[in-house]
């Protein structure tokens, strides 16, 4: 049986592991590194009723063990992604979650509507947590009420279950991850870049062109893994993590943290592999712990108050 | 094809103020075809830096399976790379993008190659290969100061070579467009690879020439994934079209990008 292999509302997985939205484009350019049926799953570009041009550039900027990104939800549309993109991936066997973003409720709802209907899409990914549109996305994002009410109208559109992706950018996630639960969500995806900023520090001037930009890669993940440990143990619906993984272990810590599965984002730009090797080193890792399914260490982090791990010094 | 691979350092030394010349040893040299394109080098295993850095291939040995890139030390990732010694190896993919078109020009007909700084090192595989070719290659070369010049006498075994500095210290006083101006070199085609502001000047100045211009971005993936390179496209009014730095170029044809 494999120890990797895992079942989640409207998703059958052969393992884990996904590449997150936006740092896997729609798969072309990774698939010249191996066979995308390899995957878990993978989380598409965020698509958008309209063609979309984004920021201006530069887009990207390097911070400690970090990134900071300010893309802007550059898509080619819904109607591209269609007949193109999801076209394309058609012949990898492997569950497509459709990462959907809009600036109103009523662009939400046209692109989960239609893009549900196409044979690929097992899940979609509601992003109401994009830090770098200025209409829309992160407002949708951090009003738990507004959540809802978004959730709700996707959810009565949708033909596949419905996973909602949280934004760090919020006092209380908690809250919002409540607030969606309520609204019909099937799942949850967390977590979407926490947004920051880098300057020039001889002028003194932005490096990035939208000003600020959301942080990515292994900066944010004690941040991650606090959200996910915190949510987890709050509502019953399943979490796909992400922030700053970069190996098997990264992948083990959010499992113990609480979530059902694992993505990986920054880290494909570092190393076009990384899915693959994760995986392989996965399955060997959990063999050598003679772990027989890698949910038997699913929210092991969760001990009660004072138990801590004892590190040797 | 794109490969990925832990490269060896043959050699590694600086040529001039701050700019080092690194020759690396591996198979993925097979792969590369055209003169112009880069690799995304990985200058340590850990994440500090954690993205790699895009540096062009300045010239490549086929047999020897070597290549050779120059760099300019301008900050954390370039610095780190410039401390490792012969025999160690890094991480580097490529080839990336898509290079000069050697075939543009036929036997007998002229180039005019021009570079700005650590926009240079990218025509030197370009003007040998033309050279071999029998195209007539001219190049002007423009540097901060002479401290700064590196490379001029490989140019000059391979044809007619300019310097400008912008302080006057070897060569013309300013700009590779003030040698443009004070020569007619009437050339059939010209390449070019530098700071943006010197492009822009370098296009309009030849703007009945064919070109071929080798743009400059801030890059992510390396491979058209992320949409962190994009540039605009001349003449398009919606301002939805664009093209990636990283896999689309980073050579242009003259007028059609926006620098
Ligand atoms: C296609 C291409 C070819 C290049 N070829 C060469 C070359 O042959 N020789 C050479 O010395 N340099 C070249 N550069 C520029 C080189 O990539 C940067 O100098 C280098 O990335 C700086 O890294 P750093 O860590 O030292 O600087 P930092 O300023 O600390 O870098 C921070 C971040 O900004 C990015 N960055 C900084 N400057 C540039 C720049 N000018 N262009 C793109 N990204 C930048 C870095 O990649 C990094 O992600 C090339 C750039 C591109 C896009
Ligand atoms: C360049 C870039 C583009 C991104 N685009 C999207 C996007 O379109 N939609 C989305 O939901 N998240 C997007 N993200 C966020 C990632 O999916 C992920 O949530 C985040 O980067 C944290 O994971 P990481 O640390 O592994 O990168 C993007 C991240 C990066 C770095
Ligand atoms: S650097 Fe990622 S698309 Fe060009």
């Amino acid at each position: 049986m494999s120890r990797l292999a895992i079942e989640l509302p409207g998703l059958s997985l052969k393992n884990p592991i996904m590449p997150a939205s936006g740092c896997f484009g729609f798969g072309k350019e990774y698939s010249q590194f191996y066979d995308l049926s390899e995957l878990g799953a993978i989380m598409i570009k965020a698509t958008t009723r309209e063609t979309r041009f984004g920021n201006a550039t530069p887009r990207v900027a390097e911070t400690a063990s970090g990134m900071l990104n300010a893309i802007g939800l550059q898509n080619p549309g819904l109607s591209h992604v269609m007949e193109h993109e999801l076209k394309w991936l058609e012949q990898y066997d492997v569950p497509i979650i459709a990462n959907v973003a809009g600036s109103t409720v009523e662009d939400y709802v046209e692109v989960a509507e239609r893009i549900s209907g196409a044979p690929n899409v097992h899940a979609l990914e509601l992003n109401i947590s994009c830090p770098n549109v200025k209409d829309g996305g992160i407002a949708f994002g951090t009003d738990p009420a507004v959540a809802k009410e978004l959730t709700e109208r996707v959810k009565s559109v949708s033909k596949v279950p419905v996973y909602v992706k949280l934004s760090p950018n919020v006092s209380d996630i908690s809250k919002m991850a409540l607030a969606v639960e309520d609204g019909g969500a099937d799942g949850l995806t967390m977590i979407n870049t926490l947004v920051g900023m880098r300057l020039d520090s001889r002028t003194g001037k932005p490096v990035i062109a939208n000003k600020t930009g959301g942080l990515s890669g292994p900066a944010i993940k004690p941040v991650a893994l606090r959200m996910v440990f915190e949510v987890s143990q709050k509502t019953s619906l399943p979490i796909i993590a992400m922030g700053g993984v970069q190996n098997e272990y990264d992948v083990i810590d959010f499992i113990s943290a609480g979530a059902s599965a694992v993505a990986v984002g920054t880290a494909n730009f570092v190393d076009p592999l990384v899915c693959p090797t994760i995986i392989q080193n996965l399955q060997a890792l959990l063999k050598e712990w003679q772990i027989d399914h890698i949910h038997e260490l699913k929210g092991r982090s969760w001990m009660s108050v004072g138990e801590t791990a004892n590190y040797r010094t | 094809m794109i490969k990925q691979q832990n490269m060896m350092i043959v050699s590694h030394q600086s040529i001039a103020e701050d700019v080092y010349e690194l020759t690396l040893q591996g198979s993925l040299v097979r792969h590369m075809s055209s003169p112009g394109q880069f690799v995304h080098v990985k200058v340590t295993a850990g994440s500090d830096p954690l993205l790699r850095r895009p540096i062009s291939i300045c010239s490549i040995d086929p047999l020897l399976e070597q290549f050779t890139m120059l760099y300019r030390v301008s900050g954390g990732g370039t610095k780190v790379l410039s401390n490792l010694v012969k025999g160690s190896e890094i991480n580097v993919m490529g080839p990336l993008g898509s290079g000069f078109p050697v075939d543009e020009l036929r036997e007998g007909e002229k180039a005019l190659l021009i570079g700005g700084g650590i926009g240079v090192p990218p025509l030197f595989e370009l003007s040998k290969r033309l050279k071999t070719k029998g195209v007539k290659v001219t190049h002007v070369l423009g540097f901060q100061q002479q401290s700064a010049v590196f490379y001029k006498h490989e140019f000059e075994q391979l044809g007619e070579t300019y310097i400008a500095t912008a302080d006057g210290s070897e060569g013309t006083k300013g700009f590779v467009t003030d040698v443009i101006k004070d020569h007619s070199f009437e050339p059939d085609a010209y390449f070019t690879c530098g700071p943006t502001p010197m492009l822009k000047a370098v296009e309009n100045m030849l703007d009945h020439t064919p070109g071929f211009i080798s743009m400059e971005q801030r890059m992510g993936c390396g491979i058209g994934a992320c949409l962190a390179c994009v540039c605009h496209v001349q003449g398009d009014d919606t301002g939805l079209l664009y093209k990636k730095v990283c896999s689309d170029g980073p050579v242009f044809r003259s007028g059609e990008v926006v620098l």
